[in-house]
């Protein structure tokens, strides 16, 4: 069976741990944060329990919580696997890669590290532990693989964001996921641009529908599709609820 | 949003319909009334109901419009663009069509949205004042502003985000028009950047790195949820800028793209 994890200061990895904990901190003092997110900490309180956070290994089940956290808590699920993904990217380039991919990859990872460790931050003790990923479907030696990834998790995170707007509650959390979203969507933009350079995939018409929306897709469908890409079980039955 | 009054008059029109629809609760009914509205084949009475739903809100016709005014403006901006002889090279043609495509498509949208509460089109003057004189004759001229458009457009429907929050599938087709626009941004500026050999200028906003200064007012800042975030992740405060799109109000995005618009 699996084991159920609610970690407390989880036990994060790669760059950035250090000073996550100070800023973590730093939001707790903060008085313009207190006032936000220390409402729904108290409210979200049930959610705390004492288990053991350091389970090593895989096959833990992760649940996302509810409400405002659990959002937040799927954000910062999905910001852990594309931080991941392209922490791997540059630190194993792929066979060819241009000084100007690496400069765009580069970007691109410190981006999604700094989402990561701002969901983290903001969460505090209601953050879910660091999750592992399982990129072993990826060939990071190739570019086509590199870049196909990086469209699917880029074009992933846009639908994600954009169809869990309507499930948030507090409109500051709402405008937090709108100025993240537009960045999301700005790297799939600039993703698409170099697999297929001065095409229309930009802006797909594969993605983008005939209102020229793009996706919109629930927590559930998003966590089926990247459920290959991750060991621990995700479950957020009751993200935004 | 008066979404049980709504499955009433669904079902006075159509007794059966809600039985057949295979989700369960009222919330997934509501997103399929809302999928209809996209739909070519809309049965009248169906579109009454939608049509109700989305009047309800005063807040929402308000931000609708405003909308409309933006996607009026792009959606004419690229017409005149697109149509201009020896402006686009053929090497880019693609990635204007596009972008002009979406937006006649977003324009299209919002008027059937609004219906009868939908505003008349504006009269632009996409010179802005003589500042852009060479915009349909001069290419760099041309994605300077695309981008600064663009750019304008993330921030202006981010900037309503909150105003929607009462109107959940309103709010959804919003930002699903939000992240085009972003789309948009990040390879007009890509363009931009080239053509006016400016490699400070990326496909996201670093500090408030953009083509029309006043557009990017406040794009450099640091502080999220409350707190300053420098030094997060041993990142720089370039990396850090980038990361996080900044919204505008609405006053701000009429100031700036008032000098288009004639009347």
């Amino acid at each position: 069976m699996n084991k159920h994890t609610k970690t407390k200061n989880s036990s994060g990895k790669g760059e950035g741990e250090i000073t996550s904990v100070v800023n973590r901190r730093l939001f707790l003092r903060s008085a313009g944060l207190a006032t936000s997110l220390g409402t729904i900490v108290i409210a979200a309180g049930c959610n705390d329990d004492d288990d053991d956070p350091m389970i090593p290994g895989t096959g833990d089940t992760v649940d996302l919580g509810s409400g405002d956290i659990g959002v937040l808590n799927y954000a910062y699920a999905l910001e852990q696997l594309e931080a991941a993904f392209y922490t791997q990217v540059i630190q194993t380039p792929y066979n060819g890669i241009t000084d100007a991919e690496k400069a765009i990859l580069t970007d691109i990872r410190d981006h999604e590290i700094v989402h990561r460790d701002f969901f983290k931050a903001a969460l505090g003790d209601k953050a879910i532990k660091g999750l592992t990923p399982n990129f072993a479907a990826i060939d990071f030696s190739k570019k086509e693989a590199v870049l196909g990834a990086a469209k699917l998790f880029e074009d992933t995170g846009v639908a994600a964001y954009n169809g869990a707007g309507k499930l948030i509650k507090d409109p500051n959390y709402l405008l937090l996921a709108g100025k993240i979203v537009s960045v999301e969507a700005r790297h799939a933009a600039v993703i698409r641009d170099l697999i297929n350079p001065k095409s229309a995939d930009f802006a797909g018409d594969d993605i983008i529908d005939a209102n020229g929306m793009d996706k919109a897709i629930a927590p559930a469908d998003i966590l089926m599709a990247v459920k290959g890409y991750v060991k621990d079980t995700i479950t957020g039955a009751n993200v935004g609820k | 949003m008066d979404i049980f009054k709504i499955i009433d008059q669904f079902q006075q029109i159509d007794g059966d319909a809600v039985g057949r629809i295979e989700y369960a609760s009222r919330r997934h009914f509501m997103n399929r009334v809302g999928s209809k509205l996209a739909s070519a084949a809309i049965p009248t009475a169906f579109a009454a109901i939608v049509n109700k739903a989305f009047a309800q809100s005063a807040a929402a016709v308000d931000v609708l419009n405003y909308a409309l005014t933006l996607e009026y403006l792009e959606d004419e901006f690229y017409k005149a663009g697109n149509a201009a002889a020896n402006l686009i090279p053929a090497s880019d043609k693609t990635i204007f069509t596009q972008i002009g495509k979406h937006e006649t498509q977003h324009v299209a949208f919002l008027v059937k949205a609004l219906g009868s509460k939908a505003i008349a089109k504006p009269t632009f003057d996409f010179k802005y004042g003589g500042a852009f004189g060479d915009v349909f004759t001069n290419y760099k001229t041309f994605v300077t502003v695309s981008s600064a458009l663009e750019d304008t457009g993330v921030r202006a429907y981010k900037g309503q985000a909150g105003a929607l929050i009462a109107d959940p599938q309103i709010l959804e087709y919003a930002l699903q028009v939000h992240s085009i626009e972003a789309r948009h941004a990040a390879v007009a500026r890509r363009l931009a950047a080239t053509l006016l050999g400016n490699t400070a200028m990326k496909g996201w906003i670093t500090g408030k790195e953009g083509a029309v200064a006043a557009i990017y007012a406040g794009e450099d800042n640091m502080t999220q949820g409350g707190v300053n975030l420098k030094g997060l992740a041993s990142k720089s405060d370039a990396a850090i800028t980038e990361a996080f799109d900044e919204p505008l109000t609405k006053e701000a995005v009429l100031a700036i793209a008032g000098p288009f618009i004639k009347k």
